[in-house]
């Protein structure tokens, strides 16, 4: 019986039960909610109401007030909402009033060019998205790359201390990063990587490995044998096997790697901090700093965030089944 | 490998080298080297040109080449009294870090397991579990942020932070929530709860959903009621799954940095144990006592390292 699905009447439909998770769901998807709701309001606004009277449309100083008092809900609902914040964020503008309206009538803010240049402003998170894109794409491909050929040789081939050596694989999974930042940094200082995409990605590399080869080759070492067994009885070499036979059979698992890889060096702040840091901002840095510096007001720290949450939550809402078992197959299974 | 037999194919001595060659090096340079160099600074000064111990000061308290550890130990400390050494070590980076370990690891646990047990009981389970699992896709500094608004503070008449709202509408005093000891830690795990309890929550499901069914309804016709089959059978038979999942979160706790960094920088007596070690490194330039905080953190890990070795080799066995 265990393997039909369960009955939907197995399920009794008690009221409490129902309100009881309603709540605890609601809890959860408030603050969200208001991060999002804040990110298209207008400072003014953000500042004298409450986000949760965003419906209400009368309450807040006058100059927010729709010039018409006798126009309609909608029109005034819509004069009270704003995407300045997001564009104000994009290009890193920090003047008084808004980038759009700076550029509209022919006053261009400081060190902007009223183009679309200026999406690559360096204090911007149009920059800053750019550079987590080019820290993050490289830091997932190349683990994953480098963990295919070694987790297929703990999995299907044999040699001298090879439970020995992925013991202490394991063990590597739980070092945290800390315990290698002086060293690295210094190491990079001599080499000339500190401060460049090359550095990061590497360290990325380094420290996505125990994890990555942990999980392909549990996922390898699954196979069944006979594919294997009849594959050498065709005369197939072990290079011809992890090629043809072993990486496609592999792939839901490196995609399961890839999203949680990923969305870890996405969302990773300590690293690029440390390794990049203003030199070439990254959304997180870009963010923490705002934040500490308190030289941003809400609108542009509620856009900026959101911006930088946008891709994590399509990756997580499209691949969710994906992604739910990378991130827990180390947790499950080791 | 118990199955080592596994390997059907002929192959050379060399061959498996070369497919691990290139991990093991990048791992020996990112990882194993770095990790034995950082032991070695946390003996030397704060440039690494000498020995910790010509860093002691006569009359004081020295440790000799253990110097930066007493430092890291002690220095938040005020040992005049037991009184005083008590009070100091609960706003101490390792009090704070014990606030965590327990709340946050309760809490995630606790909430997890709870709801995991509720959402099976109702329609659309995977749509609350995806939205209880979903601030997990977040940065921590994405989290910060949500949460600094949330928790803000207004001086002013109008409180636009949704806790503070609530709190004054009730007729009470706002609460400057990141700013007063020892609340501030509290609201900060309060954020590590949010984040992490569908982490715990969809491992714990899926342990409960592979119950066979006759287990629970063997209990509901012997009369259990839905709580008596929650702590009395479902509980003990997922037992070993809840001993992972507060292992893995124990090991998350303590290096955990973001949350910390970004909300309130370490200060108001927040600071943990990495956020503690970052300030030595970088705003201080103290790299003997950064390490040396580095080194402290290991050695907490050290007995999950091992216990996370045994499973293995266990798992391995029952192959």
């Amino acid at each position: 019986m265990t393997a039909l699905t369960r009955p939907h009447t197995r399920r009794p439909k008690n009221l409490g039960t129902v309100i009881g998770i309603s709540l605890i769901l609601l809890i959860w998807l408030l603050p969200t909610v208001g991060l999002l709701v804040t990110s298209f309001r207008p400072l003014s606004l953000i500042n004298s109401t409450g986000w949760w009277t965003v419906f209400n449309v009368n309450n807040g100083p006058a100059a927010a007030q729709h010039p018409d008092p006798q126009a309609s809900y909608g029109e005034k609902l819509a004069h009270r909402l704003t995407i300045n914040n997001y564009v104000d964020a994009l290009t890193g503008y920090r003047g008084t009033t808004n980038y759009l309206d700076d550029c509209g009538d022919g006053s261009k803010p400081l060190g902007m060019n009223c183009n679309l240049s200026d999406l690559m402003n360096p204090r911007g998170m149009g920059r800053a998205f750019v550079n987590s894109l080019i820290v993050t794409i490289p830091s997932t491909i190349m683990p994953i790359f480098v963990a295919l050929f070694a987790a297929y040789a703990f999995a299907w081939l044999d040699f001298k201390g090879r439970y020995a050596i992925f013991a202490i694989l394991v063990g590597l999974q739980v070092v945290p990063l800390q315990m290698t930042l002086v060293p690295i940094l210094r190491m990079f200082a001599g080499m000339g990587l500190n401060g460049t995409f090359l550095g990061v990605w590497l360290f990325h590399t380094g420290f996505g490995l125990p994890y990555a080869i942990y999980l392909l080759r549990n996922s390898m070492s699954a196979l069944p044998k006979d594919l294997f067994e009849s594959a050498y009885l065709d005369g197939a070499t072990h290079w011809q096997v992890f090629k043809q036979i072993v990486l496609p059979l592999t792939m839901p698992a490196i995609a399961s790697l890839a999203i949680f890889q990923f969305l870890w060096v996405w969302n990773d702040l300590l690293v690029s901090l440390i390794f990049l840091g203003g030199n070439k901002p990254v959304m997180t840095y870009q963010i923490s700093n705002m934040v500490t510096s308190m030289g941003a007001g809400w609108h542009l720290l509620t856009a900026a965030a959101f911006l930088s949450m946008m891709l994590p939550m399509i990756v997580f809402f499209a691949l969710q089944k994906y992604f739910v078992r990378g991130m827990m197959a180390g947790a499950v299974k080791g | 490998m118990a199955r080592s037999s596994a390997t059907v194919m002929k192959q050379g001595k060399l061959a498996p080298w070369l497919y691990l060659l290139p991990a093991i090096i990048i791992m020996s340079i990112f990882i194993v080297y770095p990790m034995l160099n950082t032991i070695n600074l946390s003996f030397l000064n704060k440039d690494s040109s000498a020995s910790a111990a010509t860093t002691c000061r006569e009359g004081e308290a020295c440790w000799g080449v253990f110097e930066n550890y007493r430092y890291a130990l002690t220095a938040e400390l005020d040992l005049s009294n037991s009184k005083t050494a008590w009070q100091s070590f609960w706003i101490s980076s390792y009090g704070n870090m014990l606030k965590w370990l327990v709340v946050m690891v309760a809490g995630t646990v606790g909430l997890g397991l709870v709801f995991a047990v509720l959402a099976d009981r109702i329609r659309h389970e995977a749509l609350a579990k995806a939205i209880i699992f979903m601030p997990m896709a977040i940065s921590f500094v994405g989290a910060g942020v949500i949460w600094k608004f949330m928790y803000n503070y207004g001086t002013s008449q109008t409180q636009i932070g949704l806790l503070n709202a609530v709190i004054t509408g009730l007729g009470l005093e706002p609460v400057s929530f990141l700013s007063k000891i020892p609340l501030n830690t509290f609201m900060l795990i309060l954020v590590g709860i949010w984040m992490w309890t569908g982490f715990c929550m969809t491992i714990l499901s899926s342990a409960i959903k592979s119950i066979p069914e006759e287990v629970i309804e063997a209990a509901h016709i012997d009369g259990a009621s839905n709580f008596k089959t929650f702590t009395r059978i479902q509980v003990p038979i997922i037992l070993p799954t809840i001993v992972v999942v507060i292992t893995t979160m124990v090991i998350n706790v303590l290096k955990l940095f973001d949350i910390v960094y970004v909300m309130t920088g370490g200060n108001f007596g927040t600071g943990v144990i990495a956020s503690r070690m970052y300030t030595e490194m970088y705003t201080n330039a103290q790299y003997g006592r950064g390490t040396a905080i580095a080194v402290i953190l290991i050695i907490l890990i050290i007995p999950f390292i091992i216990m996370n070795i045994r499973r293995f080799a266990k798992q391995e066995a029952a192959r």
